[in-house]
């Protein structure tokens, strides 16, 4: 087992024609993830094999709509390049054509169109990752995303983030203490996204793979309490922590839209405070990350 | 992006919410006129002088004053224009008035909070109303949580009129006070979402003994990641309010964010940005920045990167911290020592880079006969930060 995409995964590209959506679509065929099709609205019918800087390994059939990619490429899943403006009505043309796993990688989508995505998400009853997130890897099984797939190795332990590259530290870590993932989930940085930490780590919960969790916060809103809570009732596997941001100055937004202490809430004491009361190994230093886990694990 | 108190209640009163009448002077002199104007057309026997900084608490800090005459005025606007108004907003240093919004006198009956954000627990928009006018809104909720009502508005329907007629119930407002309370908590709303406010905080909001519902104060923040839907908007930005490093990073696209501390650091993405601050702290040092360069660090905002935090001067040491990915460390190194070359560094670099090639990298690094050091690791990274720190 593993969480969200597999070997199972049938992956449709929204935007696979785009610039990042060319380039991101060449490192996951090349990870061997099975993309089964493209998506470019009026670019319906052709064989895209990729462009003059990033050729593709295998040329991919594009239609114009999610719904022909389904019906006719039988796609699962899909990851989303498409530009900002456009990227909230990608979502929903995902889930109106009945996709379950809808991951979306674009930065930058204003909160309004956000809100609304989201909604219309949760009534067709898809999971959403991101937006503004890394994706989901499962190891040598598929890449659906932009992180490096060489630094990940097959194994057991979950990894959930709101950054990119921080949790590309993690799992680089992790791998050289010896430690492989089950799954790894970039949940993304903004104030609105599809998969909080709870959802997250329920589904860590129900993978029997699934050995030992980390959890990388950063701070703003209330995601990691929220998370916190579940874990010290009911997930029994152990879990790391850490949190970026205990020196950010309030008031300020760091880069990420969501990452913002405001009105005295979402700093990263409250967030260790909770995390530590839920009895995760939060670390002070993100280089603990992986020693920690080897160490929860009692393998150290 | 922020705007000015006078700025938002101009984009406020075109959407329909009742604002107090007033005018934008940017000396003593157009202050006078202001008032002249303002006595004439109202029936109140004072106007108020408003200092417009980019912070709240201006009223204790002394950036509010009512006047009697336009000469009083005009003595109050040369007392305040160029003075420092030092607020628990500001920071110790303060921020200098350069705008003042003169305003017609109110005859205050009650004060209230309306306020109008995201939630991000629920992923819908709160509408709070509080009978505490002019408090801190954080305060009340956690101190007297009954005199505030959060309303959560269903972003595929909109505020609804019951919502609204909640709202001013929940104030005790009665009458024309009542029908002009819903009206314009309706027009608030309607503002908040067609201009991509991710913030709209009326505090107070007035009811004159006359039974108007007026807006004595408006904070109005927009949802950056669609200014792009607003051009008319970027006019309204004020860089006087903006610290001049974080504005010269902005025009290139660098997400730069001034602290005060004495070790710079860039980096490639926002959590690991965070984190590097963080390792820096750890260290001994204090970190000077957060400065995210983007996934792919390339020469040119490597080279922009440095040059915004040598601007700063308390710049001890300067921490690099890449996590190549995708992007290969020989051509970050490569880029790294080109912008280094071209700008000449005055203090020890720290670089440390990961992924693809790192040991090339590393060589590259450690022979380029700069001042450059490199790192393998986080914790060797912290460590090499604290010795350039010792020895600087």
């Amino acid at each position: 087992m593993s969480v969200l995409v597999n070997k199972d995964t049938r992956l449709v590209v929204q935007g696979i024609t785009g610039g990042e959506g060319t380039f991101h679509t060449s490192q996951i065929l090349e990870y061997g993830t099975n993309v089964v099709a493209g998506v470019t609205p009026g670019k319906g019918g052709i064989l895209y094999n990729g462009n003059e800087k990033d050729q593709f390994c295998r040329p991919v059939p594009v239609f114009d709509t999610v719904q022909d990619a389904v019906d006719k490429a039988e796609a699962n899943a899909t990851v989303i390049f498409v530009p900002a403006p456009f990227a909230a009505d990608a979502i929903m043309e995902a889930a109106a054509a009945g996709l379950k796993v809808i991951i979306c990688i674009t930065e930058g989508i204003p909160v309004n169109d956000m809100m609304k995505a989201y909604s219309y998400v949760q009534e067709k009853g898809a999971v959403l990752v991101g937006p503004n997130c890394p994706g989901v890897i499962t190891p040598g099984e598929a890449k659906v995303g932009i992180m490096p797939g060489f630094i990940h190795k097959k194994g057991t332990i979950g990894v959930v983030s709101r950054s990119g590259t921080l949790t590309y530290e993690a799992v680089h870590q992790l791998t050289e203490v010896g430690l492989g993932q089950s799954t790894c989930i970039g949940i993304g940085g903004d104030p609105i996204i599809g998969t909080r930490f709870l959802d997250a780590v329920k589904m860590f919960a129900k993978d029997d793979e699934t050995e030992g969790l980390v959890m990388i916060g950063e701070i703003g809103g209330t995601a990691e309490e929220e998370a916190a809570e579940y874990i010290k009732k009911y997930f029994k596997k152990p879990v790391v922590g850490f949190i970026a941001g205990r020196t950010a100055p309030p008031g300020r937004r760091m880069g990420h839209a969501g990452a913002i202490v405001s009105g005295g809430k979402g700093t990263a004491d409250e967030k260790i405070k909770a995390m530590e009361a839920a009895g995760i190994h939060v670390v002070e230093n993100p280089a603990d990350l992986g020693i920690t886990m080897l160490k929860a694990l009692g393998r150290a | 992006m922020n705007i000015h108190e006078y700025q938002g209640k101009g984009i406020l009163k075109q959407f329909g919410v009742a604002v107090p009448k007033g005018i934008v002077a940017f000396s003593a002199e157009e202050a006078k006129q202001a008032a002249e104007q303002l006595f004439e057309e109202q029936s109140s026997p004072v106007v108020v002088v408003k200092a417009q900084i980019h912070a709240g608490g201006r009223g204790k800090a002394g950036g509010v004053k009512l006047a009697k005459s336009p000469e009083e005025v005009f003595e109050v606007a040369q007392k305040m224009l160029g003075a420092t108004l030092v607020t628990h907003q500001t920071g110790p240093e303060g921020k200098e008035v350069r705008r003042l919004l003169v305003e017609e006198g109110m005859n205050i009956d009650k004060e209230f909070y309306l306020g109008i954000t995201l939630d991000r627990a629920t992923s819908s928009n709160v509408l709070m109303v509080s009978t505490e006018g002019g408090m801190e809104i954080e305060k009340v909720a956690e101190e007297t949580p009954e005199k505030l009502l959060k309303i959560h508005v269903d972003p595929v329907y909109g505020l609804q009129g019951f919502q609204a007629r909640e709202a001013a119930f929940f104030l005790g407002l009665k009458g024309e006070q009542f029908r002009n309370g819903v009206k314009f908590i309706e027009a608030l709303y309607k503002a908040y979402t067609t201009i991509d406010a991710s913030l709209a905080e009326i505090n107070p909001l007035v009811i004159t003994k006359e039974g108007r519902v007026l807006a004595l104060d408006a904070k109005i923040n927009f949802d950056d990641n669609a200014l792009y839907r607003h051009q008319d908007f970027h006019e309204l930005r004020d860089i006087t309010e903006e610290d001049p490093l974080e504005y010269e990073a902005s025009k290139s696209n660098l997400n730069y964010v001034r602290l005060d501390g004495n070790v710079g650091c860039m980096v490639n993405g926002a959590g690991l940005a965070m984190g590097t601050m963080d390792l820096i702290q750890l260290s001994g040092g204090r970190p000077a920045n957060f400065l995210d360069v983007g996934g792919g660090a390339s020469p040119k905002t490597v080279e922009e990167g440095f040059k915004i935090i040598l601007g700063d001067k308390n710049v001890k040491a300067i921490l690099v911290n890449i996590f190549g990915g995708i992007v290969r460390c020989d051509r970050v190194a490569g880029g790294v020592i080109e912008a280094a070359k071209n700008i000449g560094l005055t203090v020890p670099v720290i670089v440390r880079l990961e992924g693809t090639n790192a040991t090339e990298a590393q060589k590259m690094l450690d022979e380029s006969g700069l001042n450059l050091i490199s790192a393998k690791g986080l914790r060797d990274a912290a460590e090499k930060v604290q010795k350039a720190l010792a020895m600087a």
